[in-house]
């Protein structure tokens, strides 16, 4: 009796030292102040160092005239233009690159990935070859092999190979006819954007007509004939007002046209090439994630195949897919700082510039690191609204 | 007359019949895995012509056409471009990768040392092959020389400067040198650190946690080039005057750094995966923290997340191509440097040593994916939930 009440009395505790929550909190102390000491003895260290260097420091260099050239801009461009421009420049081609990087390696893995679940033999080994190639080499290696193992020995301007509608590839890059757009154009451009509205309320009420009825409309070839229908009405009515401007050979170079410089090319192909075999396998893993059963289930309710794939397993699958989906683009995004290695101006290269030349290392590399933070995160919010909007809703 | 006649019944079994024809043999594999419908049969058209199309060039490149000894550039060029070949000739260079091989295995290291990476390239081989095949007995002994001597001989053979090794910069290594000692460094150094950072990202301690995912989500949000760029340009200014840093050692730092992000995410996710049960299995054990993680937690979590792991590994070792940009000579970069070696410029050059590049690259890669698949069949112990 008497030992127990002592025990109640006295709840074993043992000393302070094996008490787990006086320990976190002396060892969350010690980080915070080692973090304290260890970012007081850096900054001392940079402000030690840049004052000795003569590099000043803070944004006020972005106002300065960068005084290089950028060959390739989307946006009016010299070299009077201030850093702060430049550096804009740069994102605007890491974008336009990772955007139509992300589309074609999209397009092409999932063509791979439901190649490597065929029932053919031979596509299926053809396709398990691409994946095993492209996954295991780097993709600087890539991007190498397409700039100076295929574009670098292409002919020059004089012998350019001709491609079909007026297009012409050689050592320069690729060149295609710009469309012109004449006068009263805008009427296409507004008839494009009504057909699109039309086609998505035509979804609406088809949709909304079959929950309430059962009856189906074909909704597809409605859209189809709207979206594509109604801008070469507008086109017509306008009288014609497009037309192109063709490349044309001369003696030395090409003229007219619209040109794809050799970087942007072999990044935009490299980039593609291999992150579409990552997609591929991540495709391939969300089809093989539906099980057997559901595709065996909705053919038992007298679905047809293409309703099967489109009502039951895809968007299954789209819910295994999505995630490292995003992971995937994020990744082709920071690989398009690659571009640095064979020199197109896009986000690291112009700021690795406007770093080399003012000597403002801190500075440079802290915006670098924020856009691509930003970019990354507004990316994942994207996709994650998509990933809740494709959601399993449970009941 | 409804009676059945039972007057014979089988007394021996039938003996087993040979599948029908229609099934067995290549006629029958053919029908089903080729020419199963209309649409299949199409496709393997559309198939067998685009490997009709390719795969002989691809021979004929690679190997029929192709130039395997030379002392220069005239035996990979045509007539018009200066060489012996034939106009109109295309076959690879190989005579180019054979002649600089030296020199994309280990750089400029100076030729009259060059035993002494070979000899740390034969130690490696000599205990990593033991390691990897499980039935090799002595694993501890095996894994302490693999992993704390090995360095240890590694870095004094390598670098010298003592016991009368004449001293090699860093600068002059290059090659699959770098590009093996930069991976395997980074291998063993994100690991441990990847689950200190998982580990402190499911910590219950706040300030702790906040830094782990800050740290975490940061690094996996910028490229590695920024990150090498930081340990290219910022790292020196971080230090005290006069006290610098060697450019491998940065671009080591960079590597190890991403990567222990990528590892920490990996590790965190087998963590995860590990039933409540198993940690209050142990505290009621009266295990501690580390003993829980070191006995209970760990080898589970570890072993779920092996391909993750092994996958973060590969991406190591093709990221180490990425230290060209801040000057450094890997497998990679040395292939591209000697691309403007005039002696050797032809118009195969480039895709000859690219594609030579590429295949030591995918050789590691393509082993060390298909191991872990091995090692993963292996550990499968069958609990699986």
């Amino acid at each position: 009796m008497a030992s127990q009440e002592v025990l109640r009395e006295e709840p074993s505790r043992g000393s302070f030292i094996n008490d787990p929550k006086i320990r976190g909190i002396f060892f969350q102390v010690l980080v915070v102040v080692l973090l304290v000491a260890g970012v007081w003895w850096i900054a001392h260290n940079v402000i030690d160092n840049l004052t000795r260097l003569r590099i000043a420091s803070g944004f006020g260099f972005l106002k300065g005239r960068a005084g290089f050239d950028i060959s390739e801009s989307a946006i009016a461009y010299s070299s009077d233009s201030t850093y702060g421009r430049a550096i804009l420049v740069g994102l605007i081609n890491t974008v336009i690159v990772a955007i139509v990087g992300i589309i074609t390696a999209t397009i092409i893995g999932f063509v791979i990935g439901i190649g490597r679940l065929s029932q053919n033999w031979l596509i299926r080994k053809i396709c398990t070859v691409y994946v095993e190639v492209f996954r295991n080499i780097p993709p600087l290696l890539v991007i190498f092999f397409w700039y100076s193992g295929v574009l670098a020995v292409l002919p020059a301007p004089r012998d350019s190979i001709g491609l079909p509608f007026g297009s012409f590839l050689n050592q320069r890059g690729f060149y295609f006819p710009r469309a012109v757009w004449g006068d009263g154009s805008w009427l296409i451009f507004v008839a494009l954007l009504v057909g699109i509205a039309m086609a998505w309320f035509v979804a609406r009420r088809a949709r909304q007509r079959q929950m309430a009825t059962g009856q189906q409309f074909p909704v597809f070839w409605t859209s189809a004939a709207l979206i594509v229908g109604l801008p070469l009405l507008a086109y017509a009515l306008s009288g014609f007002p497009l037309s192109f401007d063709y490349p044309k050979q001369s003696t030395f170079n090409l003229t007219g046209g619209f040109q794809v410089r050799p970087e942007f090319l072999s990044l935009y192909l490299a980039l593609s090439c291999y992150t579409a075999a990552f997609i591929a396998e991540i495709v391939r893993a969300g089809i093989r994630g539906v099980s057997a059963g559901q595709t065996e289930a909705a053919g038992a309710l007298g679905l047809r195949s293409g309703s099967i794939l489109r009502l039951v397993v895809v968007p299954q699958a789209m819910r295994i897919v999505i995630p490292p989906l995003t992971s995937q683009y994020l990744n082709l995004t920071k690989n398009s700082s690659l571009a640095i290695a064979i020199g197109y101006p896009d986000l690291t290269a112009t700021a690795g510039t406007v770093l080399n030349q003012t000597g403002q290392a801190v500075e440079g590399v802290v915006i670098m690191m924020v856009i691509y933070l930003a970019i990354s995160l507004l990316t994942s919010l994207v996709m994650n609204w998509f990933n809740a909007k494709m959601a399993l809703v449970e009941r | 007359m409804q009676e059945h006649d039972m007057s014979w019944v089988r007394t021996e079994m039938v003996l087993a019949q040979p599948a029908p024809a229609s099934v067995t043999g290549l006629g029958a594999w053919v029908r089903k895995n080729l020419i199963a419908s209309a649409g299949d049969t199409i496709l393997t058209i559309v198939g067998i012509a685009l490997v009709a199309m390719i795969l002989p060039q691809i021979i004929n490149w690679a190997f029929i056409n192709a130039v395997w000894t030379g002392p220069d550039r005239t035996v990979c060029a045509t007539v018009a471009q200066g060489g012996i070949q034939p106009d109109g000739w295309t076959g690879a260079c190989w005579a180019f990768v054979n002649a600089k091989f030296g020199q994309f295995m280990v750089g400029r290291y100076p030729i009259e040392e060059r035993w002494r990476p070979i000899l740390v390239a034969i130690l490696l081989v000599a205990l990593l092959v033991p390691m990897l095949i499980p039935k090799v007995p002595r694993k501890g002994l095996n894994a302490v020389l693999l992993f704390f001597v090995l360095p240890v001989v590694a870095f004094v053979l390598l670098v010298g400067g003592m016991f009368g090794l004449p001293h090699v910069e860093t600068s002059m290594w290059g090659g699959l040198l770098v590009t093996l000692s930069l991976s395997f460094v980074g291998i063993a150094v994100s690991l441990p650190l990847g689950i200190v950072l998982a580990l402190g990202r499911r910590s219950k301690m706040p300030i702790i946690k906040t830094l782990c995912v800050v740290f975490i989500e940061t690094v996996r949000g910028i490229p590695l080039i920024t990150v090498l760029f930081f340990a290219s340009v910022m790292l020196p200014l971080f230090l005290p005057a006069g006290v610098s840093f060697d450019k491998f050692l940065r671009a080591l730092i960079g590597v190890s750094l991403f990567a222990a992000a990528y590892m920490a995410e990996v590790v965190r996710g087998g963590l995860q995966a590990i039933p409540k049960g198993q940690y209050e299995g142990a505290d009621s054990l009266g295990l501690g923290y580390w003993q829980k993680m070191y006995f209970i937690v760990m080898p589970q979590a570890l072993k779920l997340v092996i391909p993750g792991i092994v996958n973060t590994f590969i991406g190591m070792f093709k990221d180490t191509s990425l230290v060209i940009i801040i000057s450094m000579f890997d497998l990679l970069g040395i292939v591209k440097q000697n691309f403007s070696d005039a002696n050797w410029a032809t118009a195969q050059t480039a895709r000859s040593g690219l594609i030579f590049a590429a295949f030591v690259f995918w050789l590691f890669c393509f082993g060390m994916s298909r191991y872990s698949m091995y090692t993963e069949r292996r550990l499968d112990t069958g609990h699986k939930r």
